[in-house]
């Protein structure tokens, strides 16, 4: 049936091409819940349930107990404290991560906009190859220059690496955002006699606040995402919610508790679930500013 | 004492003396000065020093005597590492042509005046909120073949129905790809629906007029005036690609056996677990020429020569 074909921006009539669209977005929106169901049903189902298959039905006994255990009690290795330890984790790793890599981004991208300092060009030529760079090929200098400093293995290590690499995308952005501001708000304060803060704080970053929401967006599901830093620079006691979860899935002994898993996954989930549903479109802005724009 | 700027749009008031000039641009570079140490000692720094150590016989200590090329005949001698290389070309080739054609086929579809769009544009993009690590979980439980997608079609009563990608030593790469196509393709759908939505009304009534079909509009006009989004999703999607790492360690492990070991898994294991520092950095030296290589004419293209224009 190739006559079958989509007619674009027609009025709404029930044709059969308009049936083919909804069957085409229905289709295609089942593929990307299903995995979302089953792991929302498998979390509420006890192991007896999941034992028997039929991964897709709903819980015919629901139970909450995988949560609490996922949360409180599973096993990320030897200690079993559950995932709650790498959420708590997480939080004190995103918020000092985030507020840095922000300004850092911020007044970044203002002094490559603004002012013309000399081989600024260069600098953030380089940044942007940097974004592009696999991490593989900078992580084992970085460890030994922090082991060398002491700063290995701790909190400030690992907010510091997420500064390191949040600063291309962060400089591309706000660099991107004020050059599009007029020259002449620039001009004009700088004939008022402002300097390099003073029109920073007192100008630019008043009007930065879609900037700085969608930095925000950015950075936190970023961060909250992040494995492979938190792996390598967190240390054992501040290891993120990502490797713990890993840990719990890959390490329990016998048996796997499939509940257990799920409810771990969706709890390691659901922080940058609520930021995207939250911001809805502020969050498709946040992953083209930094591309499309540039 | 007037100046006469060469440079033609002078931002400093172009009365002002060039010593007062350079004082005024003192704090910026200061304000720059972190970022530069940053670019310097990281960026550049660091990864000269992978590049040094990958010519070394560093194991577990890094060591800085001269081996020659001998790491990189020994990787190219590695089963582990060739099938890494080939997995990511498989992988990549598969990821990013995959998530294209899913995401132009949302995005057109969405764009058909649909009712429900908002929903239609939520469900297709949530994945790629959640992480790689999550995406890897879900998708490894969901196609286990004891509890998952086969148990549940062959209780359905399709009792021979197989389907074991996921421990197909041959196959399981490609469950890598089923899940990197949920987690990225809704990425792509929003960065071509953005394009559309800019796509001139008038074009599609004057092919109207001309009576021109509508998949022809799509394919002739429509593609071509995309091009910018799609390069732009290409260089998102390749950027992953080269990242692939956590999907495959929550997923597989590498397993079974190598069979979707990638390189950056590789590097990882080489300079953490295996000792082998050397053999490691060489891995990581092959990534960073194979990104380079791929990238440099683009990121060229796009911003060396605009700059360029714009001074």
């Amino acid at each position: 049936m190739s006559d079958v074909i989509p007619q674009g921006r027609r009025p709404r009539h029930l044709t059969p091409a308009r049936i083919g669209v909804y069957a085409f977005l229905i289709t295609a929106a089942l593929f990307f819940l299903l995995p979302l169901w089953i792991m929302v049903v498998t979390s509420l189902k006890p192991m007896d349930e999941i034992r028997l298959g039929n991964i897709i039905a709903w819980p015919q006994a629901l139970t909450f107990e995988a949560w609490t255990k996922a949360w409180s009690s599973a096993c990320t290795g030897l200690e079993c404290n559950g995932i709650s330890v790498g959420f708590w984790n997480s939080v004190r790793i995103l918020i000092p991560s985030v507020i840095c890599s922000i300004i850092v981004g911020a007044v970044n991208g203002y002094a490559l906009s603004f002012w013309r300092v000399k081989g600024a060009n260069i600098l953030f030529g380089v940044l942007l190859l940097g974004a592009f760079i696999p991490y593989q090929v900078f992580l084992y200098p970085l460890v030994r220059i922090f082991s060398m400093t002491g700063v290995y293995n701790s909190l400030l290590c690992i907010v510091i690496v997420h500064v390191i690499f949040g600063l291309p995308t962060m400089t591309l952005l706000f660099r991107n955002y004020y050059a599009s501001l007029p020259i002449e708000l620039f001009k004009a304060a700088r004939i008022d006699g402002g300097g390099f803060w003073t029109i920073f704080f007192r100008v630019m970053l008043p009007m930065s606040t879609p900037m700085l929401v969608v930095a925000t967006i950015l950075q936190v599901t970023g961060i909250w995402n992040d494995f492979i830093f938190g792996l390598t620079f967190a240390g054992r006691e501040n290891l993120p919610m990502t490797v713990q979860l890993n840990n719990i899935v890959h390490s329990t002994q016998g048996e796997r508790a499939y509940n257990v898993d799920m409810a771990a996954t969706m709890l390691a989930a659901l922080v940058p679930l609520v930021v995207y549903f939250v911001s809805g479109r502020w969050f498709v802005r946040g992953i083209a500013a930094g591309a499309v724009k540039g | 004492m007037s100046t006469v700027s060469l440079r033609a749009p002078s931002i400093s008031p172009a009365t002002a003396p060039p010593r007062r000039r350079l004082l005024t641009r003192l704090p910026a570079a200061f304000a720059l000065l972190p970022t530069a140490l940053i670019v310097l000692i990281v960026y550049i720094g660091c990864m000269l020093w992978t590049v040094r150590l990958s010519f070394t016989s560093s194991t577990l200590l890094p060591k800085l005597d001269w081996v020659g090329l001998a790491q990189y005949s020994r990787l190219f001698a590695n089963d582990r590492f060739l099938t890494s290389a080939e997995n990511i070309v498989i992988f990549g080739f598969l990821f990013i042509s995959g998530c294209l054609i899913l995401g132009f086929l949302l995005a057109v579809f969405i764009d058909q005046n649909v009712r429900g769009e908002g929903l239609f544009r939520t469900l297709f993009l949530y994945p790629y909120a959640m992480s790689f690590v999550v995406t890897g979980v879900a998708w490894q439980w969901f196609l286990n073949p004891g509890l998952g997608l086969q148990k549940l079609v062959r209780d359905m009563g399709f009792p021979n129905f197989t389907f074991d990608w996921l421990v197909n030593q041959d196959m399981a790469i490609y469950t890598i790809v089923i899940a990197g196509l949920w987690h990225g393709s809704g990425l792509t759908m929003a960065i071509l629906l953005a394009g559309l939505r800019g796509v001139d009304n008038d074009l599609w009534k004057a092919a109207r007029v001309d009576g021109v079909p509508t998949w022809r509009v799509y394919a002739s006009i429509i593609l071509p005036l995309l091009r910018p989004m799609i390069v732009t999703a290409t260089v998102l999607l390749a950027t992953g690609v080269v990242k692939l790492y956590d999907l495959v360690v929550a997923m597989t492990l590498g397993g079974p056996g190598i069979a979707t070991e990638v390189p950056a898994k590789f590097v990882m294991d080489h300079l953490f677990e295996r000792n082998n520092i050397a053999l490691g950095t060489a891995a990581a030296t092959i990534m960073l020429v194979a990104v380079i290589s791929i990238l440099a004419p683009w990121v060229y293209m796009k911003y060396v020569r605009r700059e360029g224009r714009h001074a």
